[in-house]
């Protein structure tokens, strides 16, 4: 058969069938599907029997019943959420120390003589007080949450949760006209934003694609998570007795992690309303049944994919920021370090929002990681305020060997309770670190939507962080 | 018209459309496409023929786009593509149309379907489906531990017969029933194992009838299209992806690879 004749057949062949579709009417498409069922149906009912007479699943259905409930969903949610985060932070806090003290205490005095036995003072300086510090600093505070909370996380999603948290959000992100599959981005989020933003490929609308890839930023990412119970620990818990410090630091940190869910619901209801216009589109949601999770593999799985992984990501970032911090601390201009120009610099116009140069300095520093912040603002902290007595001298990233030295040494830089909520602030709406942004730009393939996807939350974070600098002078 | 009746069988028949959808086809004897429903376990089933250790996940649409990976057994190396879970192939998601996509341009060479042994009603809606377009297809019952702890009881043999493929029980997150199914998949891929799938038999009578008109008149001019009644039924629907790719000749090329393939 020719080509020719072979067109001339399709044509034909299409002729045919537009006829017999006008023959056959309407809603050939819902007679082709209810045949499909038929037959379903049919080998179904000669090949599955049920045993007893209890329904399948009948308990699966009570627990939803339960978690699912317009009254109990929301509370069980923040009970869950609370429960892990108060997990991570009390049982993080040992480990973290045994491993600052190997690694910073007892292996840093000896590389450093060792390096300074054959090195330039500058060299030993730049690897081992900037470079290895950095590292062990991250090490030493990042693993310990990383190889709780992701563990902890992971089984949750195993167990079959995240639909349920999907379908208790569902009406909410609908109502801010964005896309219900939303709730399972934002909670992919809460791990990494990086993970959250290419999550976002299972949202079929475009529309609704973008506002979840931007508001992904608004969950609070593992590298932020220590910052926030640092400061949590340190200027909410410190008001109350120690008894109760753990539950109300807990709770700050549960209180800002909601009030990032509020800011993405927020933001998607403006962007869904103004520049990214259209209805949200209905999707189904099947809620899986509930699996036992087996725990050894997913703690083996939870390790390798996402905490060595995670961690390995904040190694390769903080060894070069490592090097920045022990540069700008080390390089004088007329007597004082690039560091201190730029924080007195920075002072006046950040003491508007709450914050302070220091903070500033650190959160430029860290844009390539977000879990190196702390370090860097201690390590500031002190240079600025010339503490002797900690640390190892001028740009070391040090360990600090309890939570009270911490403190002590940022009530010595000038901090307040307002410092310390609005850090917390900041630290939720600030733009993502450069990871995301990079994913952002990949996922979206427009220059556009990245600058506004990274600048949106930290113009946003600025005006938040005025409002309560200004009320709280007012008030206080 | 040089018609070769033994090109159907022949490993590197489809190699075109596979390159063209993305695929490595550099020393790989056979294409192995994994379908199914969302969360029933297809990366896990994945994860297991693989090797790979994917993170899998406990919600549906955990597997975005399209992950491949390799294992060989016995001689012969097989690549397989970990395709995104849909509920049918009718309506058009992206998802939906990736998966219908590949399985119709691509002609694996097996496509296993997994299915949730403890929904399984729900599950055959696109197991008939996927067998309207394809012959060569296992079905992978999974999750039947969870089907025991259910008491929900399959009669394997019975569904083997009504849907005319081998059906492989399994519980992958135990890995059982994975040695069946590799020994199953080799089968079929070499041609072994001759499926003879169900067709869907419950049309009205006259819709029954504009199919048969137009099948007919399919394989006239595309004789050896495997999947003319199917073809048939989307027309009659108007669907308008099924209209261009006859009017373009990518049916056409899938049918008798009389173009030359770069290799």
């Amino acid at each position: 058969m020719t080509e020719q004749n072979k067109s001339k057949n399709t044509e034909e062949i299409l002729g045919i069938a537009n006829n017999l579709k006008w023959e056959l009417g309407m809603g050939i498409h819902d007679k082709i599907v209810s045949s499909l069922y038929a037959d379903a149906a049919q080998i179904a009912r000669k090949t599955v029997s049920i045993e007893g007479d209890k329904p399948a699943f009948s308990l699966d259905r009570k627990i939803d019943k339960i978690v699912t409930s317009r009254w109990s969903g929301f509370p069980i949610m923040f009970v869950l959420l609370a429960v892990v985060f108060w997990v991570t932070i009390s049982g993080a806090n040992y480990p973290s120390g045994l491993l600052a003290s190997l690694l910073v205490d007892t292996l840093h005095p000896i590389l450093k003589s060792g390096a300074d036995s054959f090195m330039p003072w500058w060299l030993s300086g730049l690897l081992i007080d900037g470079a290895y510090l950095a590292m062990a600093w991250v090490i030493s505070v990042m693993l310990p949450p990383m190889a709780i909370f992701f563990p902890l996380f992971t089984l949750l999603e195993d167990l079959g949760y995240l639909p349920r948290v999907a379908f208790n959000m569902d009406s909410l992100f609908r109502k801010a006209g964005a896309h219900g599959k939303q709730a399972l981005t934002m909670s992919m989020g809460f791990g990494c934003n990086a993970a959250g933003v290419i999550a976002a490929r299972v949202i079929d609308s475009p529309r609704e694609r973008l506002i979840a890839i931007i508001t992904n930023n608004f969950s609070l990412c593992n590298g932020r998570w220590p910052t926030q119970i640092l400061i949590a620990t340190i200027f909410i818990g410190g008001m109350v007795s120690p008894f109760w410090a753990g539950l109300v630091s807990t709770g700050a940190v549960v209180g800002v992690a909601v009030l990032g869910i509020a800011f993405s619901l927020i933001v998607s209801w403006v962007l869904s309303r103004s520049v990214l216009k259209g209805e949200a589109s209905t999707f189904s949601l099947e809620l899986p049944p509930y699996r036992p999770p087996r725990v050894l593999q997913t703690l083996y799985t939870s390790l390798i994919d996402r905490t060595l992984f995670v961690l390995w990501r904040a190694v390769v970032f903080a060894v070069p920021a490592g090097m920045v911090i022990w540069l700008v601390s080390n390089i004088h201009i007329g007597g004082v370090s690039l560091a201190e120009h730029f924080i007195d610099w920075s002072n006046p116009f950040a003491v508007v929002f709450g914050l302070n140069g220091v903070i500033l300095l650190a959160y430029i520093i860290a844009i390539p990681a977000n879990e190196i912040v702390i370090p860097t603002i201690l390590m500031l902290t002190v240079l600025v305020t010339g503490m002797s007595g900690v640390g190892e001298g001028s740009g070391v990233m040090f360990e600090l060997d309890s939570i009270t030295s911490t403190e002590n040494i940022l009530r010595a830089g000038g901090w307040t309770l307002l410092t310390g909520i609005n850090l917390m602030l900041f630290s939720l709406l600030h733009n993502p670190c450069s990871t995301t942004i990079y994913t952002i730009y990949k996922e979206t393939k427009s220059a556009k939507w990245t600058l506004i996807a990274t600048l949106l939350p930290i113009v946003l974070g600025f005006v938040v962080c005025f409002f309560t600098a200004q009320l709280w002078y007012l008030f206080a | 018209m040089s018609s070769q009746p033994n090109c159907e069988n022949c490993p590197v028949h489809h190699k075109g459309n596979l390159v063209r959808l993305g695929i490595d086809m550099d020393k790989v004897d056979y294409v192995v496409a994994l379908a199914g429903n969302p969360n029933t376990g297809k990366s896990t089933v994945f994860n297991n023929l693989t090797g790979l250790r994917q993170h899998t996940g406990n919600w549906p649409g955990k597997t975005v786009g399209r992950a491949e990976g390799a294992f060989s057994y016995e001689d012969d190396s097989y690549k397989i593509v970990d395709l995104p879970g849909t509920y049918s192939l009718l309506s058009t998601s992206t998802d939906e149309e990736v998966a219908r996509n590949f399985i119709l341009f691509g002609r694996p060479d097996v496509t296993v379907i997994v299915a949730d042994a403890t929904r399984l009603e729900r599950n055959l809606n696109l197991v008939l489906q996927i067998l309207e377009i394809t012959d060569r297809a296992i079905l992978c019952l999974n999750l039947m531990d969870e089907a025991k702890r259910n008491h929900v009881e399959i009669d394997v043999r019975e569904l083997t017969r009504e849907l005319g493929i081998p059906v492989i029980p399994t519980s992958a997150r135990r890995r059982d029933g994975m040695d069946e199914l590799v020994a199953m998949i080799a089968e079929v891929a070499s041609g072994k194992y001759i499926c003879k799938p169900h067709r869907v038999r419950n049309h009205t009578p006259q819709l029954k009838h504009a199919i048969d008109t137009l099948s007919k008149k399919l394989r006239e001019t595309y004789p050896g299209l495997p999947n003319a009644e199917w073809v048939a039924l989307r027309l009659l629907e108007g669907d308008q992806s099924i209209i261009e790719a006859l009017q373009n000749g990518i049916l056409d090329g899938l049918v008798e690879n009389e173009t030359p393939i770069a290799i």
